[in-house]
């Protein structure tokens, strides 16, 4: 039975795309959630491990096909130059109001004491070392040990 | 609402916080970061009092500006402040809590 009010206490964030809104989504919860308080470890898988790539994460890009959010069509968000255009955009957007780069956010994130840990499957599928990934991760894991570590009351998972 | 606060009737929010900065002091402060369980260091007064100036500049607050100021960086922050720093430090230091979501 749970008997802490449903109080969140750790916020464990699994993040599997890189596209530009998805990683601003996971980092902004992850440091919101320290900014309360509450514990926060972040999973990176798949595309995901973009945001973490040393060479990639001040890359990412908004997805322009396939997402009916843009109002723009399908055929317009697949010419070249349109995500590049949308991505510089939404960058000086966010500029505006105090959001900073990929890179800064990480090291915001590790400052704040969030865990960063990489799937080791996913390492493995894109042939991904540990020397190619941001300094501040914590290491290569497997999903039984993101489990472990989820372990406790008033954990929460998310997947993005 | 009102509040005792280390001997003195002090109008604060819902949360707790100090709706008049005119009525914060320094024991105040030290009242309000024995609530957190915080004991004042030289180093909390540096980084209270940045955090009053730019308050009293209107300036919004967020942790990113708190980490780009000079007078503290993020994990120092964290230190210091360990449970929800800009919520905490901006209760003790008698200012509003930021509606920042970085």
């Amino acid at each position: 039975m749970n008997n802490n009010n449903g109080e969140i206490k750790k916020m464990m964030i699994i993040l599997s795309k890189g596209t530009l809104e998805n990683v601003y989504a996971a980092f902004v919860l992850a440091n919101g959630a320290r900014m309360e308080g509450i514990e926060a470890e972040m999973f990176f898988t798949f595309f995901g491990l973009e945001a973490i790539h040393k060479k990639k994460l001040s890359h990412l890009h908004v997805a322009t096909v396939g997402n009916p959010a843009m109002h723009m069509p399908t055929m317009l968000g697949g010419l070249p130059g349109v995500e590049a255009l949308a991505t510089s955009m939404m960058k000086k957007e966010m500029e505006k109001i105090d959001m900073p780069g990929v890179e800064e956010f990480l090291e915001i994130l590790t400052a704040s004491g969030v865990k960063l840990w990489a799937c080791k499957l996913a390492m493995d599928m894109f042939h991904y070392k540990k020397e190619d990934m941001y300094e501040g991760i914590g290491d290569v894991i497997t999903v039984g040990d993101f489990y472990k570590k989820s372990a406790g009351e008033g954990t929460q998972m998310l997947f993005i | 609402m009102e509040k005792i606060i280390a001997g003195k009737s002090i109008a604060v929010n819902e949360e707790g916080y100090l709706t008049r900065f005119d009525q914060w002091d320094e024991n105040i402060g030290e009242t309000l970061a024995g609530e957190a369980n915080i004991q004042l260091s030289p180093r909390h007064w540096e980084v209270l009092t940045y955090l009053q100036n730019e308050f009293k500049k209107e300036v919004p607050l967020s942790i990113r500006k708190v980490g780009k100021s000079g007078v503290v960086d993020i994990k120092e922050f964290y230190q210091l402040f360990p449970v929800a720093p800009l919520k905490t430090a901006t209760k003790i230091a008698g200012i509003p809590k930021p509606a920042s979501c970085i």
